[in-house]
């Protein structure tokens, strides 16, 4: 008879391994989707870094349109980030000495452009046009949150596709009229179900035979 | 019993192995994994050698291949198949031999599976293993091979699951999981063994984890044997789903030369006929190397082709029938794939198929033939590549003109083609060699059951004798 090999507290150490195996895999599959989802992975919610501490929330409340600044989101894909001389329109006159807008008065004599770090980046594979969302009841704050009230720009949204597939199966949740497209604090919600099904029938959004949904909609 | 009574034994009835006990089976086979490494056979070394050297070209080719993507490939439009989809379909039915050995003829109550089934199981999970490189790689990003497998992701998106691609996906990933679990539980008994054989205490200590606690108790034989028939019924309809499904890959499209519904059954036949070549072409030169031929008999290798003789007849019979439905269809499209494969660009092809899977085999009628190994093995080489031969016409023949004659093209395979698959080759090789030195190749336990049986079956004989007298 050979000696033995294991000792009878080995047995347990068997065991546990089968369950370690099984919770190993869970435990790995869930922390990536965690990890995948995270604010870590995604930028949600945080503050990027840029060359000057820009405040939507406070030219907002001055009453500054969106469109005052992002002067394309009407008639192309791209909303626009504002050139210096946007800045320079009100900043020559006023708070011109200000040392937080350094940068800008910097940017304006040398013709260099202020470089924004992107904070709602789509991936290159991604064709989003901003006018055809906001000429259709889409408001500005569906996507970008409110904006009003951000200090410092992040993004509101995870981006995700299933998030944009979201209202692209069923746009009757989140359309708005006209009108208050640019209103920040409006919500869709607060109209009924058959009047925003209403505004897509006005609005000409066809939903049938999923052509929302269809690949080359938004991968061209 | 001398083995002159195996040869006069017209009907078959007799034990196939003779002349051992219970303990020379045990040290014949399970010496080759105790031998010291110096005192392994050349053809040992000569293999392993081989096998990781042409490794090493699978390493290059998928690295070249993650670098700068399936460009290096042969494919084009409309040849969006290629060498990829050949290989990995005749990986996956080189794999069903195991399966079919190990489910089906143990449900049969074969006896002569006993010898074989472990060295085609090992097979039949290398083969998956060679053959889920293939589709991993054709998506042109493995990292991201995960979004085959449907499952709650940001992207919002499930799978296509009319689609028999994604099939495919579960009848493969199903297929390699129950051939583990079918193939290690097969082991359980002989890693007992094995660790009471082997000398050194760290070796003894892995086969001792690996046989799970295994003490040989009756109360372990009742559960193994429960567990190893379940395992076999849960294999059974395996054997004929999972190559019906990677024929349905084909046939579900409308694709003239693959919308056929002769596909599941004469594919499901084709993957035997080369599982079966597989396992010949392996267990021929191992007999003579490691002096197996009292174990793997030349009436193993007869019952071996006559298998392959029927499974190939069953592929002629589907090839036959492929040519007259395209004739039969009526559709002009049919119709011109058929002269297309016929004497189109690629029927040098064609007809080297129609040589190599059809008339070579037809050899194994001969019983002489059947009882000379060097023969049979060369005819197993002649169906190993007949049956790349027929993916090669499936896929590239039907893809290369289809429906629209402004995008016919010509399709080769690349170097880099060519080193992915003989890379798997040697896969294939390595993992066949490591398995070789590492664990019995046949199952101890089983044929200590035939020994056991064959005494018994000494004693009938011998009451019979003594009645005719």
């Amino acid at each position: 008879m050979s000696p033995q090999l294991f000792e009878r507290k080995h047995n347990v150490w068997s065991r546990l391994s089968l369950l370690l195996a099984v919770a190993g895999a869970a435990g790995f599959l869930g922390f990536m989707d965690i990890l995948h989802r995270s604010p870590y992975v995604r930028y949600t919610k945080v503050r990027r870094e840029q060359p000057v501490p820009f405040s939507h929330k406070h030219h907002s409340n001055l009453g500054i349109d969106c469109r005052y600044c992002h002067i394309s989101v009407e008639k192309s894909a791209f909303a626009s980030v504002p050139a210096t001389q946007v800045c320079m329109n009100c900043h020559n006159l006023m708070w011109k000495e200000a040392p937080m807008l350094e940068p800008v008065r910097d940017s304006w004599e040398s013709g260099e452009s202020l470089e924004w770090t992107r904070v709602h980046d789509l991936p290159d594979f991604v064709y989003f046009n901003h006018s055809i969302h906001v000429n259709n009841g889409i408001g500005c704050a569906t996507c970008h949150g409110r904006v009003d009230q951000m200090p410092l720009m992040y993004k509101e949204k995870p981006l995700f596709m299933l998030w944009c597939l979201q209202c692209h199966r069923d746009p009757a949740e989140f359309v708005r009229p006209a009108d208050k497209i640019y209103d920040m604090a409006f919500d869709p919600k607060s109209l009924s179900r058959e009047e925003r099904e209403q505004l897509l029938e006005e609005y000409e959004i066809d939903t049938s035979n999923h052509r929302l949904t269809n690949c080359a909609i938004c991968h061209r | 019993m001398s083995t002159e009574d195996v040869k006069r034994d017209p009907e078959g009835k007799e034990p196939f192995i003779s002349g051992h006990t219970l303990g020379s089976v045990s040290h014949k086979i399970g010496d080759v994994t105790t031998l010291p490494m110096k005192k392994l056979p050349k053809f040992w070394y000569g293999g392993i050698l081989i096998g990781i050297t042409l490794v090493q070209l699978l390493f290059l080719a998928v690295y070249t291949l993650i670098v700068k993507g399936t460009g290096i490939w042969g494919l084009n439009v409309p040849v969006a198949w290629g060498f990829a989809i050949i290989n990995f379909v005749w990986w996956i039915g080189i794999g069903h031999a195991g399966t079919l050995i190990s489910a089906i003829l143990f449900l049969f109550r074969q006896d002569w599976r006993m010898s074989i089934a472990r060295f085609a199981e090992a097979m039949t999970l290398f083969a998956v293993v060679c053959a889920g490189l293939f589709p991993l790689l054709h998506v042109g990003r493995p990292w991201m091979v995960y979004w085959l497998f449907p499952y709650p992701n940001t992207m919002g998106m499930w799978p296509q699951f009319r689609s028999p691609l994604l099939w495919d996906v579960f009848a493969v990933s199903t297929y390699a999981t129950v051939s583990i679990l079918f193939w290690y539980t097969g082991l359980v008994p002989d890693l007992a063994t094995m660790r009471a054989k082997a000398k050194d205490l760290w070796i003894k200590k892995i086969y001792h984890g690996m046989s799970l606690g295994w003490t040989g108790a009756a109360r372990h034989w009742h559960r193994y044997e429960i567990a190893y028939l379940l395992l076999a019924g849960l294999s059974t309809p395996l054997v004929l789903s999972v190559h019906s499904i990677v024929s349905l890959d084909f046939a579900v499209s409308v694709e003239p030369g693959w919308h056929t519904t002769v596909f599941p059954p004469y594919f499901v036949a084709g993957a035997i006929f080369a599982g079966f070549a597989m396992v010949l072409t392996f267990m021929i030169p191992v007999r003579s190397i490691f002096g197996f031929k009292d174990l793997l008999t030349d009436r193993h290798l007869d019952n071996m082709c006559k298998v392959m003789l029927f499974s190939g007849l069953i592929v002629a019979y589907g090839y036959l029938m492929e040519v007259f439905f395209m004739w039969y269809s009526g559709s002009p499209f049919e119709r011109f794939a058929e002269v297309n494969r016929f004497f189109g660009p690629y029927h040098n092809q064609y007809w080297a198929l129609i040589l190599c899977n059809v008339l070579v085999p037809q050899l194994l009628w001969a019983p002489k033939v059947r009882q000379n190994p060097l023969i049979i093995f060369i005819i197993c080489q002649f169906i190993s590549v007949g049956m790349w031969l027929e993916r090669f016409v499936i896929v590239i023949i039907s893809l290369h003109r289809d429906f629209l004659t402004s995008s016919w093209r010509q399709y080769a395979g690349t170097e880099w083609d060519w080193m992915m698959y003989i890379g798997t080759m040697g896969l294939f090789l390595t993992l066949v060699f490591i398995f070789i030195r590492t664990l019995p190749i046949i199952a101890i336990f089983e044929m200590r059951e035939l020994v056991h049986k064959s005494h018994d079956d000494d004693h009938g004989h011998d009451d019979h004798q003594e009645e005719s007298e």
